[in-house]
């Protein structure tokens, strides 16, 4: 697997299957930039290792270097998603493009939330929409029919999304200034946590028809996470479900996380999530808008 | 599964040095991995025996040294050092802590040939 380059196992939706014999010909809008030179995932599909290519170079004894040596090396071993994260975020920063990623574990609720969002929210806003899963490109269909444009990446054998997926996303999809772009994480309530796609804040959708001691089994994601959307209120007058009690375990892990109880099919909460986001993405449109006055000056 | 993304990650720093400190062979790999970070060891461990094979690094020993992570206790109004993320305080033994570093994963140092 490459997650250094979206081309490994991922595929992004309609995207034309590229030449790879690299070089790296993708079109990268908003210039995303690479720098690889190494040998790559061969596109039959058979994993070559991603680094052949060096050790074939390097494999002879490099004259006067001597054989036993220590190197410094203290880098991150994410510093290279890190990287590509900061590119998407500096992105949206010179669009004011307000950017969310959604991480729940499957079925929470998010592409039903998703689309109510795009509906109650597309004539204020353009919205464009991210949608990651291991298989099909069923979600980013809802999401169109719901009116917003979406491309859907397909991770493959892959458990998230990196941060250079998602900037080989936003190629495909038109990114107006002062936009909301929301991407819909694989559902999984553990590996997303540890990848920053260059978002303003991750939003984690726990549902009602989970347990509510979820956010002490998952923690890392609810420490990640800067909003917490409690989904399917609408079922608990039919389930033992706890809702203070789930929260509690929510702020006990993080005493930062906002908390809102919603339901994607009748609405409630939604507008308290409406404010929060609109007073957020105005703040990202201004700070564009500034930037690019001062810019001008 | 995220595992395989680190070791691929720590696969390709080593072959980035590679390039620009001329080495040709890795023998150990030193990692320094936050007591609070994202990873199983051992599951990385395995994950990079496998994604390592076939570069300059396959083979390579893997050394992981743990470092703790650090808190602010608000009852004792200091920093103190944490090794779970709900732990308590080592000093009093409360639980009002706020966790401020321990999530780092970075790649040391390599011993080369």
């Amino acid at each position: 697997m490459c997650t250094v380059c979206g081309c490994g196992t991922a595929s992004v939706e309609g995207a034309k299957a590229h030449d790879h014999d690299h070089g790296h010909h993708h079109h990268h809008h908003y210039g995303h930039h690479h720098d690889h030179d190494h040998g790559h995932q061969r596109h039959d599909g058979s994993p070559a290792p991603a680094v052949e290519a060096h050790a074939s170079a390097l494999g002879a004894a490099v004259p006067g270097v001597s054989p036993e040596r220590l190197v410094a090396i203290e880098r991150a071993i994410l510093s290279k998603n890190d990287a590509y994260a900061e590119e998407n975020r500096a992105l949206f920063a010179r669009l004011g493009v307000f950017a969310l990623n959604f991480v729940s574990s499957p079925g929470s609720g998010k592409t039903t939330l998703l689309a109510r969002v795009i509906a109650d929210l597309k004539d204020k806003f353009p919205i464009a929409v991210i949608e990651g899963d291991q298989q099909t490109s069923n979600d980013a269909e809802r999401i169109r029919a719901a009116g917003a444009p979406a491309v859907q990446i397909n991770t493959g054998k892959g458990c998230h999304l990196d941060a250079h997926m998602v900037a080989h996303g936003l190629g495909d999809l038109p990114l107006e200034k002062g936009a909301l772009l929301f991407i819909e994480n694989v559902g999984n309530l553990v590996c997303p946590a540890a990848f920053d796609l260059g978002e303003a804040h991750k939003v984690v959708v726990l549902s009602a028809t989970e347990g509510e001691d979820k956010p002490l089994k998952y923690p890392e994601m609810f420490v990640a996470s800067d909003l917490l959307l409690l989904n399917k209120s609408d079922l608990l007058p039919h389930l033992d479900f706890d809702v203070g009690q789930c929260l509690a375990y929510a702020l006990k892990v993080n005493p930062d996380l906002q908390t809102l109880v919603v339901s994607a099919k009748t609405g409630e909460g939604l507008p308290a999530f409406y404010a929060w986001l609109e007073g957020r993405a105005a703040r990202a449109a201004r700070r564009a808008h500034d930037a690019s006055v001062t810019a001008r000056a | 599964m995220h595992e395989m993304a680190l070791a691929q990650g720590i696969v390709d720093l080593i072959a980035d040095e590679a390039r620009k400190q001329s080495f040709a062979l890795v023998k150990t790999v030193r990692l320094e991995i936050g007591a609070l970070a994202h990873v199983e060891p051992e599951a990385l461990r395995f994950c990079f025996d496998a994604v390592a094979r076939g570069t300059l690094a396959e083979g390579a020993g893997l050394d992981i040294l743990s470092a703790p992570g650090e808190a602010w206790c608000f009852d004792c109004s200091a920093p103190v050092a944490v090794y779970e993320r709900f732990g308590a305080c080592p000093a009093c033994g409360g639980f009002r802590l706020q966790v401020t570093t321990g999530g780092e994963m970075q790649v040391k140092e390599l011993e080369v040939e």
